[in-house]
């Protein structure tokens, strides 16, 4: 999960960013540090040799200089901001071969269902990705907010319920990462993590084929399962039966997700993240990869 | 009748807490037990809990923020034994029990440690640099740390009747919504804050006005000590910022208590607005947090250089730069929620415009030292070691304010390890330097020297070892709030950072040693002179620690470092010698105004976490009567007569003139 080994275009390109940056402010931070050490050292009481100036407390010209060095620093630096920024925003399109893969996400308690519309097929806790393809990336919640986040792929982004966010990323190298969820979103919120699989072209083909010919099918009945608080033991793959799902968690055409079943004790209600097994819940998915 | 308090409440099935929650109870009572047999309570009851002296009420604020500091690193010591022993394991803390501990740490280091500890340095120099015998509004001080009190009070009362929040120190909704947290935790913090944040409130208004309108003869707003100078920033941040976090909880309030969709997921409500809202406080809260910090470092820096600060007018600049830039960078909390780039890239550049009053803060400090003749007393450790430590902050602060940088870090250990950074090096730091600094002056003995200065390696080495893990941790892709974890590369680093807590505690336990000993040993750590370090402003040219009227006579201020003028004319031997004129001094009377509030106050609180209605009207209707029968005082001050503070005064002068003979002339 190193975010300073990228994988992708845009996870080197924030990389690039934050190496600079960190760069263009050592080069003041660190003659600053060495001249605490050096005058701390220099004036201290015991040297004979230093000068005391009890009564110095102004320079114009210093001034001047002291107001400069942070400024100009924050000049340039403002500069890589604004044009990171831009050029960084996660919505902006990312060029790559072919017309790229559409992934809906939804962040549940506590797992992540990827929907890929286009091969109508969804998986639970792993995500596949063509190597070298743009990914799309729609993400909503079901219930709190979540942040899907890849380290080595680049930039991380909220999902929230009854909104949609979009982020654009790729993925260069064949192989196997993880990624996670980056805002804390209860119990079951450490468990939130997911196996991200980058494969060939022809890999991810034959994976959408194989999950449309053997997965369980992911409809209302499914996902109002899903929602419910669990941390699922496997990850399970599934037929998309229903195409507007993800269209109607986003716009809550299903409502948000229900929360913790309430228990006779209100002063200190538990859930147990750990017990149930919600991936095979519902349609009986099964665990392809 | 009681709400929805039942026995279930209290956690039998939680040894941890049930455990740690008797044995302060068990403590509790045995001091108040002790000091009701041993008959202190008159003493107390008369010198401290209803004063509305300005010093003893920045004294007990800062007790507070020491108790409440052991209560909140008690927290982090578990979270850190947590995260080095929970891979591929649950640890020893289960979520619901984890999820409490790093919201409690949160909401108790910002709002019950930060807080009190630069609100009671403020209360009890402010007043003394200004050379005035109390703050604007002397009851309304009182007022206000009694509910800052009930806050801390109502928050460790969670931990053994009901829960505290688990959803972190700044309740997101809609993870804090009903819905999701149908506890009580989310109403003990709710609650907790909006007492606690009234208290805050009018501590700010009164620091406000005091600097404004109550300064001495002379003290011009360019004479003013900096330490007087981020105080009233400090404070015009709290008068226009704590609103706004009132009616955020209050809006959050309505939701889980109404059913009002502020901040829900259905009919309407947007969570995002939350999270604009309480970072439209929670930003200008650090420069609240921060500013009096760097107020301290200027006093100290200065008065152990033997020198004036350096750039004075352009600190002055700084600070309130500082002050209204400080209301314009919230966005930068949430890059990563999807604003547009044009939005992130003003939001960050704005951020990083701080870093500039700030830079030049550093700058001055740093030439502040150049042609001095500097003394390593305790205090000057801390703020060279906050000039390195802060600068380190300030760098990953600037790196976490480039979007795309953000975008990677966001949320991460680097976060973490960045706001620790800035606040342990910067506020704390500032903090314990501002309390080994004055302490004498409000004691009369100081503190002792080797064991602070054990105290500030270990804090300092603890630091770095904690948390430059952390930095790097962050690089590897770490998220903060993790319960438990499988990752593998994490583990040593998780490892090194629980071992740098342990330095830090040991450094804690060489401040309690140095408390205890320098108690022991007050009679040779005494202070005659009332002007230990040789200081530079008005705070040392009264007795230490100061008469109830801080000044027999008001000073007439002349000039910046009126003290060290004052001094450098008695070396010449051109000074104004004689006894001054006494006159009768009147100042305000004690009122137990402030602790009744507070104790009504925490019964409605308490009622209100438990929808226990009757209780609510009761605490109210006390509370509200509280204020009625103070408004309607007819006495609220009294006379100290000439003759008494002429008796007070020479004891004091000659006192000082003893010491000075003895020592030769001041150097």
């Amino acid at each position: 999960m190193n975010i300073l080994d990228p994988q992708g275009p845009i996870a080197a390109a924030d990389k690039v960013i934050l190496i600079d940056s960190i760069a263009i402010m050592l080069a003041i931070v660190l003659p600053t540090i060495a001249a605490i050490f050096a005058f701390a050292f220099w004036f201290r009481r015991s040297n004979p040799r230093a000068n005391y100036l009890p009564d110095w407390e102004y320079s114009g010209r210093l001034e001047l200089v002291i107001w400069s060095i942070p400024a100009l620093t924050v000049i340039l630096l403002g500069g890589v901001a604004w044009i990171g920024s831009h050029q960084l925003d996660p919505a902006r399109p990312v060029e790559g071969t072919g017309p790229g893969v559409t992934i809906q996400v939804v962040s549940l308690d506590w797992k992540w269902l990827f929907i890929y519309p286009d091969q109508r097929v969804a998986s639970l806790n792993s995500l596949t990705v063509p190597v070298g393809s743009p990914l799309h990336f729609e993400l909503t919640s079901s219930s709190v907010m979540n942040v899907f986040f890849v380290p080595q792929l680049g930039s991380m982004i909220y999902t929230m319920n009854g909104m949609v966010n979009r982020l654009e990323l790729r993925a260069d190298e064949v192989g196997n990462y993880q990624g996670l969820s980056a805002h804390f979103s209860g119990d079951g919120f450490p468990d939130m993590l997911f196996d991200v699989h980058v494969v060939s072209q022809t890999e991810f083909a034959d994976w959408a084929s194989s999950a449309a010919r053997s997965g369980g099918s992911l409809d209302r009945r499914t996902y109002d399962e899903l929602a419910k608080q669990s941390v699922p033991k496997d990850k399970p793959v599934y037929k998309l039966t229903d195409r507007l799902l993800f269209h109607d968690i986003a716009t809550q055409e299903i409502p948000p997700a229900p929360g913790p079943e309430l228990t006779s004790n209100l002063a200190r209600p538990t859930s147990n993240p750990g017990s149930s097994s919600a991936g095979n819940a519902g349609g009986g998915g099964n665990n392809a990869r | 009748m009681l709400g929805k308090l039942t026995w279930a409440a209290i956690p039998f099935d939680q040894p941890i807490p049930l455990i740690t929650g008797a044995a302060v109870l068990v403590v509790l009572l045995a001091v108040l037990i002790w000091i009701v047999v041993a008959g202190h309570l008159p003493y107390l009851w008369r010198e401290w809990i209803t004063s509305v002296d300005h010093k003893r009420i920045g004294v007990m604020y800062t007790l507070l923020a020491l108790v409440m500091l052991l209560r909140g690193f008690a927290d982090a010591i578990m979270m850190r034994g947590q995260q080095a022993i929970a891979f591929h394991s649950q640890g020893y803390l289960p979520p619901e029990h984890y999820n409490q501990i790093f919201s409690a740490h949160g909401t108790i280091m910002i709002f019950f440690v930060a807080m009190p500890f630069v609100i009671g340095l403020m209360n009890l120099v402010v007043p003394l640099q200004l050379g005035v015998r109390d703050v604007a509004f002397p009851t309304l001080n009182s007022v206000g740390f009694w509910l800052t009190a009930t806050g801390a009070l109502l928050v460790n009362v969670s931990l053994v009747v009901g829960e505290f929040a688990r959803t972190g120190w700044l309740p997101y909704p809609p993870l804090s919504e009903l819905t999701y947290s149908p506890g009580v935790g989310v109403d003990y913090y709710l609650w907790s804050l909006q007492i606690s944040g009234v208290g805050t409130l009018v501590a700010g208004i009164n620091l406000v006005v005091t600097v404004l309108k109550l300064r001495t003869r002379g003290m011009s707003y360019l004479r003013m000590p900096m330490f007087c100078w981020t105080t009233l920033a400090s404070n015009l941040l709290i008068v226009a910022a704590f609103p706004i976090l009132t009616a955020t909880l209050a809006m959050l309030i309505l939701d889980r208590y109404f059913g009002f969709h502020f901040f829900t997921n259905e009919a309407g409500g947007n969570m995002m607005m939350f999270m604009n809202l309480i970072w439209a406080w929670g930003h200008p809260e650090v420069y609240i947090l921060v500013l009096p910090a760097f107020g301290i470092f200027s006093e100290v820096v200065a008065t152990f250089s033997g020198k004036p600060l350096f750039g004075y007018r352009s600190m002055v600049l700084a600070t309130m730069a500082i002050c209204v830039i400080s209301f314009m960078v919230w966005l930068h909390h949430f890059f990563t929620m999807g604003a547009g780039a044009d939005v992130n890239a003003i939001f960050g550049i704005a951020s990083m415009i701080i870093a500039v009053p700030t830079g030049v803060k550093i700058y001055n400090w740093l030439f502040t030292m150049y042609g001095g003749r500097i003394r390593f007393a305790t205090p000057m450790l801390w703020s060279i070691g906050f000039m390195v430590t802060f600068i380190l902050g300030g760098l990953t602060g600037v790196l976490v304010a480039v979007p795309p940088a953000d975008f990677l870090l966001h949320n991460s250990l680097f976060l973490v390890a960045h706001f620790h950074n800035v606040i342990i090096g910067g506020v704390l730091f500032g903090a314990f330097a501002g309390y080994t600094y004055w302490f004498p002056k409000a004691f009369g003995f100081r503190l002792h020297e080797g064991l602070g200065h054990a105290a500030f390696w270990f804090w300092l080495v603890g630091f770095y070892v904690a948390f430059m893990p952390m930095y790097w941790l962050g690089f590897l892709g770490m998220t903060r709030r993790m319960q438990h974890y499988d990752v593998a590369e994490w583990r040593p680093w998780l490892m090194v950072a629980a071992a740098g807590v342990v330095l830090i505690m040991i450094g804690i336990l060489f401040q309690i040693a140095q408390l205890v000993v320098s108690i022991r040993n007050r009679a040779e750590l005494r202070d005659v002179t009332g002007d230990p370090w040789d200081g530079r402003s008005l705070e040392w040219a009264t007795a230490s620690p100061p008469p109830v009227f801080n000044f027999a006579v008001l000073p007439d201020v002349k000039g910046p470092d009126t003290y060290w003028e004052w001094k450098r004319h008695a070396r010449r031997g051109d000074a104004a010698g004689g006894e001054p004129a006494y006159r009768d001094i009147e100042m305000p009377r004690n009122s137990p105004t402030g602790f009744m509030c507070a104790f009504f106050a925490t019964v409605m609180g308490f009622a209100l976490i438990w929808h226990i209605w009757w209780m609510v009207l009761l605490g109210g209707i006390g509370a509200f009567a509280t204020f009625v029968v103070f408004a309607w005082r007819d006495h609220d001050e009294y006379v100290v007569p000439a003759t008494e503070v002429a008796r007070i005064d020479r004891l004091y002068r000659e006192g000082r003139a003893a010491a000075v003979n003895a020592m030769g002339s001041p150097s």
